[in-house]
């Protein structure tokens, strides 16, 4: 292989590890630390090379041969580093496809989604139906990217020390960007309250956990709480009464989705071998509608804990809270990807 | 309660009346006696699953609801509206009244809970005791 190729070579290389290590990068991409490193080797290593192949036309021929020795240590360094940036660049390009796998998983299941709409012929407008969700898979991305940057901002403005007046303005940043989602799933569950409550907008990880279209209000307490102690035997107090509330209002909502999954089983399967089913659609569509309602009371749960829980804090706890949090979420969907890219044996 | 009886609609027909009152009786007067005949009320319908789940939520927490199913009363169509006009909003089930008073739909209710409103209401309604 000419030197000139290799140098091409590596130099590519060093540009896919910089669009790796932009930090925003949707769900993480795990890239080791000492890569950047390796790419200002690379450059530099290119760099010496050159001129003393100029050189060896002007010197005698004992520096020649120390010349040619100092070529070869310099060559089989190169080379050392070249197979680790390769393997390093394998390891994240297994990553990304299992990203892209997912991805495409997702797409496909949007694919026949779509057909499915347009097969059932004269449940509303399929198109609209569709648009809404494409709109809001698009609107999520943007959230989950903000969300990111938010975190970032959060953990930088608490090391800093910065003033409780600027965590606030954090606080409520985060605060708001939560309602922010709850209203896009509003509109969601208007096209469609199945794709919200599958689940399939969120990654694997997070959907092992997921309740009525979203996360579970008294989990995330579970999760943050520890993570801002101390806190003072009133604000115990009120934790104590939150997380309870917040439970019976999940086993309350929890037991009236029961209820209609039931109710709606028993509709569907009501003169089974008569045939005729009109009377029977109609009465499911009523329960489908009611299932909408149960997703809308969800978010308004999730919303009411997280205001509920900032108003007992203080401004700094919220928004280590806030941090704790985000940063959950944020590892749930890393664990996803690490759990698509794992070796796996091939069958 | 004290009525007179004139005309030919019975015991339901309230002393005085003009010509635009509903003669079988005012369904927000009836809703609000109702509401105040026990701690907790709920006016619901067998059919409503959100129904299920507030009445899952109150005995849940140990209180005992009282419940008026408005598909199962002969007057509950007129209730129903009456209960749209008093929310602002549909639908008209469940709502939810502590103490005689309206606490609200769904949403109030699971507001109040969790803001810790709630509990002190039930307990001196007498609903709740520590």
């Amino acid at each position: 292989m000419a030197i000139y190729e290799q140098f091409h070579h590596i130099s590519r290389w060093g540009d896919a590890f910089n669009v790796d290590n932009s930090p925003n990068t949707g769900s993480s991409t795990i890239v080791p630390a000492d890569v950047r490193l390796n790419n200002k080797a690379e450059y530099i290593s290119c760099e010496q090379v050159e001129p003393s192949i100029s050189d060896q036309e002007t010197n005698k021929p004992a520096d020649k041969i120390q010349r040619r020795l100092a070529q070869n240590r310099e060559a089989a360094r190169k080379s050392r580093l070249r197979k680790k940036a390769y393997v390093q660049q394998l390891e994240s390009s297994r990553l990304k496809l299992a990203q892209l796998e997912q991805e495409l998983e997702r797409a496909r299941q949007q694919g026949i989604y779509k057909s499915g709409a347009s097969g059932a012929g004269g449940f509303g407008l399929p198109a609209t139906v569709n648009s809404g969700i494409t709109a809001f898979e698009m609107e999520y991305t943007h959230w989950v990217e903000e969300q990111n940057r938010q975190i970032c901002e959060l953990r930088t403005a608490l090391a800093a020390h910065v003033t409780d007046i600027e965590l606030r303005i954090l606080v409520e940043s985060g605060l708001n960007h939560y309602c922010n989602l709850f209203r896009m799933k509003a509109d969601a569950a208007k096209a469609d309250v199945f794709y919200l409550i599958s689940g399939i907008w969120r990654t694997s990880a997070e959907r092992f956990f997921h309740w009525i279209g979203g996360f579970r209000p008294s989990e995330i307490l579970n999760v943050v709480v520890p993570q801002i102690e101390p806190l003072t035997d009133q604000q115990h107090l009120e934790v104590c009464n939150l997380r309870q509330s917040s439970q019976q209002a999940e086993d309350a909502l929890s037991q009236g989705v029961d209820k209609l999954q039931q109710s709606l089983a028993e509709d569907v399967a009501s003169g089974l071998c008569s045939g005729n089913y009109r009377a029977q659609m109609v009465a499911a569509i009523d329960k489908l509608e009611g299932l909408e309602n149960f997703v809308s009371q969800a978010d308004h749960l999730r919303q009411q804990t997280l205001q509920q829980m900032v108003r007992i804090l203080t401004t700094r706890q919220a928004a280590r809270g806030f941090l704790a949090m985000g940063e959950y979420f944020h590892r749930l969907r890393a664990l996803s990807s690490l759990w698509a890219a794992r070796p796996r044996e091939s069958a | 309660m004290h009525c007179q009886t004139t005309g030919s609609w019975g015991s339901y027909m309230p002393t005085t009346r003009t010509a635009a009152t509903v003669v079988v009786g005012d369904p927000l007067e009836r809703i609000e006696r109702l509401a105040s005949e026990n701690a907790v009320v709920i006016f619901s319908m067998s059919s409503c699953c959100m129904c299920h789940a507030v009445k899952r939520l109150f005995c849940g927490m140990g209180v005992n609801p009282s419940v008026i199913e408005l598909d199962q009363d002969p007057r509950g169509r007129d209730m129903e509206k009456a209960l749209i006009r008093l929310l602002g909003a549909s639908p008209a089930v469940p709502v939810v009244f502590v103490g005689g008073k309206l606490v609200g739909a769904m949403d109030r209710v699971m507001a109040s809970h969790i803001n810790g409103t709630l509990v002190p209401l039930l307990k001196q309604a007498g609903a709740l005791w520590l």
